[in-house]
């Protein structure tokens, strides 16, 4: 199974849970941070690291000599990545989605496709984690291409935590929609409210099935847990607000060693979305600590 | 008019709270909202909306099975696994146009999307306020972002505004290029923690790439004193310029449930410590 960790607000927990969520597990487990743009969850597992990979992705490469400056390629380029103005095309590698239109489109076979590094893969391992953490090369655009190349690693069986990228578009969507079921992470906030809504809403396109977790919560009924039982969605996990947390996050110490407390409700959250996954209902009803 | 674009790297920082106080602070700014995907400047400036339109950007394939003839080029060439049983999956497709051009029988269509809206507002402080919403799953936020700055620059001009205050979106990606790039300075809210180090870093490398002067503060940064040395050193060794610390205040929390800035409600920690950063920030001259 393949569990994606994402919420719509930055900030609010994501890599705390992820990491939290692979230690706790008692068997094999691969976690991928796939928030390839600022990705940090090798702080908390600092894995041993194995190798590394450069990512790329594909952009046209104009032979000048076999161009004719017909603009055939800049007609089918939806991006405007590439432009032919007089004899020879012009390639803006930054616009370019890597689609290949170009170069099949040429009738002179002057465009061909050539791979561009974009990012870097840092695969490793620490104990029962498997990871691989994608980052995206400063001053690229895109960040998709890197997160499709780190979801390549997760676990043919067993166990798949994914560390999503924040929001709601195109890194979001790219690292959610390739999972089995999601847990949104959010905080008892308007900003956390307003934002874990987009989330929902964007998550109910993509049909997966989502339960939420509720960080920095005094444990009392809230805005996020009063939305989530007029949507009956499962909260599947509270975090409470201490100021523990947030200096032992800010040193890099994992939520497992803060907060011992919390390993029963982590271990349950596969089992709770494998039973969402199946339809089944929950049998205990959402989890409340503290 | 100067343009300053609130950034952070790393989400949940508190962009937005300090936008919204900067907001109070800067007299009648014009303001835009450029995280997109997620826009919460409007919960707390209550904007009153004059003219909203949709947006509308890029295109998806659709297959007209009454005339498909089932020869499967289009899965074969989609790089986007966007494609099976002759059905394209409206959320993998990215719009490229490839089935589209090469289908032997004309049979795909390719229709405009509306990814969005985005409003021309007037905020409860009498500015002008641009922002935007995507639909969920929509593509092209960068251009989205790049309209909605566009639109408020206009504003900024037409209105003389002394200041265009952007809030920005997470990350280093493309609706974080087209957030800052032109922009006359950054401030990049920081926090400190190992990855707000390392999220401070990225970022101070992008705007250096697109040579915008930075400024950075730190927020909750009595959280961790030592690391917020650390923080305001990095900044230094980019030639950005620290220009505040703001303490951990449950006041910031507070005025967010009431729809207010912090700056309206409270006269601690955290109020008089963007107070003096506004200062600091005007006398940077960007």
């Amino acid at each position: 199974m393949k569990i994606a960790i994402a919420s719509g607000k930055g900030g609010t927990g994501k890599t705390t849970i992820s990491c939290a969520l692979a230690l706790a597990m008692p068997g094999e487990v691969t976690l991928l941070d796939c928030d390839v743009e600022e990705p940090n969850a090798h702080f908390f597992i600092q894995p041993v690291i194995e190798r590394m990979e450069k990512t790329c992705s594909l952009v046209p490469e104009v032979d000048a000599d076999k161009c004719t400056g017909c603009g055939e390629c800049g007609r089918v380029c939806q991006f405007s990545a590439i432009i032919s103005l007089g004899k020879k095309a012009m390639v803006f590698n930054e616009l370019c989605h890597s689609c290949g239109a170009c170069a099949r489109i040429c009738p002179t076979g002057a465009v061909s496709e050539t791979a561009k590094k974009n990012g870097m893969l840092t695969i490793g391992r620490k104990g029962r984690i498997r990871f691989v953490s994608g980052r995206l090369d400063v001053g690229q655009a895109m960040s998709p291409p890197v997160i499709r190349e780190t979801l390549k690693y997760a676990a043919k069986d067993g166990l798949t935590i994914v560390d999503c990228p924040p929001g709601t578009s195109c890194p979001y969507v790219t690292a959610v929609k390739g999972c089995d079921a999601a847990l949104l992470v959010t905080e008892p906030t308007p900003f956390g409210l307003h934002d874990l809504k987009l989330a929902v809403a964007t998550i109910r396109e993509l049909d997966i099935p989502f339960g939420v977790a509720v960080n920095r919560t005094n444990g009392e009924k809230n805005l996020i847990s009063e939305y989530c039982e007029t949507e009956g969605i499962p909260l599947l996990l509270q975090i409470p607000e201490d100021r523990r947390v947030a200096e032992a996050y800010s040193r890099g110490q994992v939520l497992n060693k803060v907060m011992p407390e919390l390993h029963d409700a982590l271990v349950s959250i596969p089992e709770n979305l494998q039973q969402l996954i199946e339809g089944r209902p929950l049998q205990e009803g959402p989890v409340v600590l503290i | 008019m100067k343009e300053l674009v609130i950034i952070s790297g790393k989400g949940g920082t508190g962009k937005t709270s300090i936008t919204a106080s900067l907001a109070i602070l800067a007299g009648t700014p014009t303001l835009a909202d450029c995280d997109v995907d997620a826009a919460d400047l409007h919960l707390v400036l209550e904007p009153t909306v004059q003219t909203s339109e949709t947006f509308t950007s890029g295109r998806a394939a659709e297959i007209r099975s009454a005339d498909c003839t089932q020869c499967g080029l289009c899965e074969r060439i989609c790089r986007f696994d966007a494609i099976t049983d002759f059905t394209v999956d409206p959320i993998r497709c990215e719009g490229c146009g490839a089935c589209v051009e090469f289908c032997p029988v004309g049979a795909i269509d390719f229709p405009e999307q509306h990814c969005g809206v985005w409003s021309v507002s007037i905020t409860r402080c009498g500015g002008a306020m641009v922002h935007a919403r995507m639909f969920p799953g929509a593509e092209n936020s960068g251009k989205l972002v790049s309209l909605v700055r566009q639109k408020a620059r206009k504003i900024a001009e037409t209105e003389h505004s002394e200041f265009l205050l952007v809030d920005g979106p997470p990350g280093i990606g493309c609706p974080v290029i087209a957030s800052i790039t032109g922009a006359d300075a950054v401030l990049v809210v920081s926090e400190p923690t190992l990855s707000g180090e390392h999220d401070l870093r990225r970022v101070l490398e992008l705007a250096a790439h697109f040579k915008i002067p930075a400024m950075v503060c730190v927020n909750k940064w009595d959280v961790n004193p030592v690391m917020t040395q650390r923080i305001e050193d990095l900044a230094k060794e980019f030639g950005a310029t620290p220009v505040g610390r703001i303490p951990y205040d449950g006041a910031v929390t507070a005025a967010q449930v009431q729809a207010r800035a912090f700056v309206e409600e409270s006269n601690g920690g955290a109020a008089q410590a963007v107070r003096k950063m506004w200062g600091e920030i005007c006398t940077t001259n960007f």
